[in-house]
């Protein structure tokens, strides 16, 4: 069993390497053969995994030795409970479709190989990320998937917009990480280790121990590390206000958007503080935080999710909403609730990512929806996926989407800690806002007149198979995945890989009201959630394909509020005057005052030009004149006679 | 010593002479010659310092390979050598890097062809002997020689302003370093004259005493690593540097500083390095943030190259100066892992300048079209400066802001900016350069790296991924010694 665990990430890696050293000799076919084969067998050895997790069998143990430094050894290994074995199944089987998309989708490009390349580095290092025993690795895994987020944002690199987008979004996570490296530090301070088991049996010790960053006020240690890495997870998972990097990383090939930026690497935060339950359970300063920041990442992409007129814009300011549930989830210590929409996301936003690609290729990259209108009839199995992934998306009863939004809402509104009052209405309000920009996009997309030039129309047709097949295979737990509710979230399913303290467990009192999934889906009825999802499709039918020049007035009456959505708040155009401005113009200052003129010039070549000057000075005396040195004689010998004459 | 054979004389002697003999081929007319000797010598040079790694005890507190002979005997002055878990990965790094400064120089160095590899042949033995010198007036002998070679490499191959750089390198480098004698001759009189550094370790001094030597020590050492604010030689001198100069100046002669303050200040002013660490960390984290914005706006590669080289080097300081294993250790290996680091980024940046002859970041853009190996190499060297995991750069930075966070919460917070800061100014400068479209007709007619420059590049990635991978056995051979120096720090002097 412990080769299989090597086997899962190892077999993306050696994919990797051999399409990216060796692609250009083995070319286009036999690299994406060899990285989707490897890949497979990632898939096959999660699932044989994951059975046997379910069996019972938790493993826990470390590879090889990383370092020992400071009497601490740090290693590298693997924990595989249910909560990893979870997100390897789900990260190899979306790492999969996406895979087998791409040769659909990168067809012909020039970097393909490079392509495969890459997205097998990145199921390597997902891996590494969710399979890791302790805090190290994970960071290791955390930046790993950031340099190939990096990589395919940039992936088309002639693209000034793909280029500028990939450094912010390095950029900004790294502003993430700069705050989990700290906590990771304050870890290993507190604890002594950064092995997982370690540190979180040590968890319930730490409790009251304070901590005094600035003189006067003092903080619990626990709370200062949550939040610490919560600020790592808020940089990798797009929660505000550092959300800004996710909707420029759509520049990157649409394959990636619904890999990475979309079902797996942006879920890394949410995995990472589920994974942290020990230690976030212990302060409730930090969940307070987290329902706050989720909360208002909901509600506040939501709306602008409305006003996007990029397909792909679109879905990704969902993802940042959808983000901001699971977030809310995390806060209101519903972890299991979080995971189980963290899959059901996975799979429904993949699909509408997969998806929107699709119609993009069939556009000719053009992914302005108000160029588009009526691709239904000539697109039925992409529309027909993507209306299932809505559907899920706007948390219609019986969609994935619809359990895990619906226990969310409701965990929201049982948690007592201060914040929940607050998320538990931004979460709410959501779901109208969720339902009409996801049925916008969809009826703006599929319906009505067709708006695009007559060009684009001819050549209008579905996708090959390799890029529906893979639509088609998600969209099946896009419906499905919702009905595991039962034993995902509300049984023992997570057993201790998750830790809920009894008087957070909002969980625990949504079990004993739960009925099985058609209880649920009855109980909804008679709730606020689904009417208000039902109210968001009625309004986007109604918008958008009734009464299509209301939208028109509502913008032109409502001028501030859309130019204030349009320009998604102006937080871009604040960041990049404050921090990219106000860093180059302090650079500058330093530069030109601090190392030339202070440093260099008045210290070095001032200290040089004394020494110049002092030569100058001494060398008047000589000067090789004969008469001149004669008379200087003549002046000492005077002065010594004097001086003696008068002395005595 | 290794059954009785005086391998550290070797490692010291065998470059130097292999250097004049480089020297001895005389006119460029026997320019190859001249080559294959320095390339042979220098892979000579790498292949007896290996036994310096597989016989050394990383048990063992006491020095290794100790070579004992009297010199002046008048003044008590000895050839006394021997080697640590300090210095012996120094000397390995230094001879690893040598064949690689000689290969960098095959096809650029045209004109006098023996001196320039003779040079750094010579440089080569001097480093080592500079690491594994036991007797102070040794060591200072070494130590001022080893200014020579590199006073010539700037001033002859040199770029325009090279005469400038090359005088700014020597009078700073070598005002810093003569209060060292000083304190030499000082400490002579105090432990009733012995030159061994090993008796200085052991020297009770008083606290004023020790607080001027430690000074003393601190203008050599600080100059060389560079801290802040005597920094401003080394974008200068790396400017006009040849790209093998700059290679060895920022691998190699950059960690004698760092080596000094772990051989001289810490151990022999113990108590003045505890009473000045606050100022010495606070330099190291001037040199971190504020060198880290610096390197921001700068237009000019080696230039950006070389102040980032000095904010990497603020966590070598940093590290000593916390005073405990993980600051010590960690500071040890961003100085093994720099050495690297630099190394391959001034060698990319050389690659671009023999081709298109500027250093200026807006002449190059869309690289990458032209050179797609290349900018694969360039992408690892530059995420490795960024300190990516995976990567050498990393390791390094890590046990150092561990080690902070024990001392103080905001050492550490202030240290981790490099997370931001070097991330921002290497990629700003990747994305210039390397990413866009072709950006210029100069840029269009770029080729893509040779065999010898794949193979330079493709060494020193498999030592960054390695370290960053696996620093287990880098670090092994350094624990005993730096505990014992920690435990020796601890121990008051007064």
């Amino acid at each position: 069993m412990q080769t299989l665990y090597l086997l899962v990430p190892l077999a993306p890696l050696l994919g990797a390497l051999i399409a990216g050293l060796f692609g250009r000799y083995i070319g286009t076919t036999w690299s994406h053969r060899v990285t989707i084969s490897l890949v497979f067998v990632s898939l096959i050895a999660s699932i044989i995994i994951f059975m046997d997790v379910l069996d019972g069998n938790v493993f826990n143990g470390s590879v090889y030795t990383w370092l020992v430094t400071g009497g601490t050894t740090f290693e590298i290994g693997f924990l595989i409970d249910q909560l990893s074995a979870t997100m390897m199944v789900v990260v190899s089987l979306v790492s999969l479709m996406v895979h087998i998309y791409t040769i659909g989708y990168m067809k012909g490009d020039p970097g393909y190989q490079r392509f495969f390349s890459y997205i097998s580095l990145f199921t390597f290092s997902m891996m590494m990320l969710v399979m890791a025993n302790n805090f190290l690795q994970l960071f290791f895994g955390w930046e790993a998937v950031g340099l190939v987020s990096y990589l395919l944002i940039g992936f088309w690199y002639k693209r000034p917009t793909a280029i500028y987008a990939n450094m912010k979004a390095f950029l900004v996570n790294r502003v993430g990480d700069f705050g989990f490296l700290l906590g990771i530090a304050l870890v290993l301070m507190y604890f002594g280790s950064l092995d997982y088991a370690t540190v979180f049996t040590q968890a319930s010790g730490m409790a009251s121990e304070t901590i005094e960053l600035i003189p006067g006020m003092t903080w619990l240690v626990i709370t200062v590390i949550c939040i610490l890495l919560f600020v790592g997870a808020m940089g990798k998972s797009a929660q505000f206000p550092l959300h800004v990097w996710l909707p420029d990383s759509m520049e990157g090939p649409t394959p990636i958007s619904a890999l990475i930026h979309a079902a797996t690497m942006v879920t890394a935060g949410i995995f990472m503080v589920a994974r942290m339950s020990p230690l976030f359970e212990l302060s409730d300063t930090a969940l307070s935080v987290i329902l706050v920041i989720g909360g208002i990442t909901t509600l506040s992409m939501a709306l602008v999710a409305v006003v996007q007129n990029d397909i792909k814009r679109v879905v990704a300011y969902s993802t940042l909403s959808q983000l901001g549930y699971m977030t809310v989830a995390l806060g209101a210590s519903a972890y299991s609730a979080a995971i189980f929409h963290l899959m059901t996301h996975a799979f429904f936003k993949a699909v509408l990512f997969l998806g929107a690609g699709s119609v993009i290729i069939a556009m000719h990259h053009e992914q302005n929806m108000q160029k588009m209108g009526g691709l239904k009839k000539y697109m039925p199995i992409t529309y027909w996926t993507m209306f299932i992934a809505a559907v899920a998306s706007a948390g219609v009863p019986g969609f994935s989407g619809f359990f895990s939004k619906d226990a969310i809402i409701e965990a929201v509104g049982f948690a007592n800690i201060p914040g929940a009052g607050f998320a538990y209405y931004c979460v709410l309000i959501t779901v109208f806002v969720t339902a009409l920009y996801t049925f916008r996009l969809i009826f703006m997309t599929f319906h009505g007149k067709p708006r695009m030039d007559a060009h684009t129309k001819e050549h209008l047709h579905e996708s090959p198979w390799v890029v529906t097949l893979p639509l088609v295979l998600l969209a099946i737990p896009t419906i499905g995945a919702g009905w595991f509710i039962g034993p995902m979230v509300f049984g023992d399913y997570f057993g201790s890989a998750i830790h809920v303290l009894p008087q957070h467990d909002a969980i625990e009192k949504l079990g004993a009201e739960f009925t099985g999934v058609f209880g649920m889906m009855v109980h909804a009825l008679s709730t606020a959630p689904f009417w208000l999802s039902v109210a968001g499709i009625f309004t986007a039918w109604y918008l958008y394909t009734v009464k299509t020049d209301i939208p028109g007035k509502i913008k032109s009456r409502c001028g501030p509020i859309y130019t204030l959505l349009d320009r998604k708040y102006y937080i871009d155009e604040f960041y990049s005057w404050l921090f990219a401005g106000g860093t180059r113009a302090l650079g500058t200052v330093l530069w030109k005052y601090g190392d030339i003129k202070l440093i260099d010039g008045f210290f070095v070549n001032g200290a040089a030009r004394v020494v110049a000057w002092t030569a100058m000075l001494v060398r008047r005396f000589q000067t090789g004149y004969i008469y001149h040195y004669a008379f200087t004689m003549i002046v000492g010998v005077v002065a010594i006679l004097t001086l003696w004459l008068y002395q005595f | 010593m290794l059954f009785g054979f005086p391998l550290l004389s070797l490692i010291i002697w065998l470059p130097i002479m292999v250097g004049v003999a480089v020297f001895a081929t005389g006119g460029d007319r026997n320019a190859q010659l001249a080559r294959w000797i320095a390339f042979v010598g220098s892979i000579l040079g790498f292949l007896v310092a290996i036994p310096l790694y597989t016989g050394f005890d990383s048990t063992a507190s006491a020095m290794q390979f100790v070579e004992h002979r009297a010199w002046i005997e008048r003044f008590n002055i000895n050839y006394h050598l021997g080697v640590d878990g300090i210095s012996m990965p120094l000397i390995l790094l230094n001879c690893f890097i040598t064949p690689l400064v000689v290969i960098a120089g095959w096809k650029v160095i045209q004109e006098r062809v023996s001196q320039y590899m003779g040079a750094f042949l010579v440089m080569s033995g001097i480093v080592n002997g500079v690491f594994s010198s036991l007797d102070a007036i040794l060591f200072y002998v070494f130590w001022e020689a080893s200014l020579i070679p590199m006073f010539l490499i700037i001033g002859i191959w040199g770029g325009p302003n090279r005469v400038y750089a090359a005088i700014k390198f020597f009078l700073y480098t070598l005002l810093g370093s003569l209060l060292m004698l000083v304190a030499f001759i000082y400490l002579y009189q105090t432990s009733g004259g012995s030159f061994s550094i090993e008796d200085y370790h052991q020297l009770p001094i008083a606290f004023t005493p020790q607080i001027l030597i430690f000074i003393a020590f601190l203008l050599a050492f600080a100059v060389k690593v560079p801290m802040w604010p005597v920094h401003t030689w080394l974008p200068d001198a790396h400017v006009e540097a040849p790209t093998g100069g700059s290679v060895l100046l920022a691998a190699i002669l950059l960690k004698l500083g760092g080596y000094g303050f772990l051989r001289f200040s810490m151990p022999i002013t113990p108590d003045a390095s505890e009473y000045l660490a606050g100022m010495m960390i606070a330099l190291s984290l001037i040199a971190v943030v504020y060198i880290g914005l610096i390197a921001l706006m700068q237009v000019d590669m080696k230039k950006l190259i070389a102040y980032s080289s000095v904010a990497h080097m603020g966590f070598v300081t940093l590290g000593f100066f916390l005073f405990n294993a993980y600051g010590v250790e960690g500071a040890m290996v961003q100085m093994i892992s720099h050495g690297f680091i630099s190394a391959a980024m001034f060698l990319c940046v050389g690659i671009l300048y023999d081709r298109l002859h500027s250093r200026q970041i807006a002449d190059y853009g869309g690289v990458v079209n032209k050179m797609p190996v290349f900018a694969a190499f360039f992408m690892l060297f530059a995420m490795a400066n960024a300190g990516l995991p995976g990567t050498s750069g990393f390791v390094g930075e890590f046990m150092v802001i561990m080690g902070a966070v024990k001392v103080n919460f905001w050492y550490a917070f202030l240290a981790a900016t490099t997370l931001i800061f070097g991330a921002a100014y290497t990629l700003w400068m990747y994305k210039r350069v390397i990413f866009g479209e072709v950006a210029s007709p100069a840029v269009e007619a770029l080729e893509d790296i040779s065999r010898r420059e794949f193979a330079l590049l493709a060494i020193l990635a498999i030592a960054v991924l390695w370290i960053g991978v696996y620093p287990y056995p880098i670090t092994e051979v350094m624990h005993t010694t730096v505990d014992n120096l920690l435990i020796h720090v601890s121990q008051s002097k007064l």
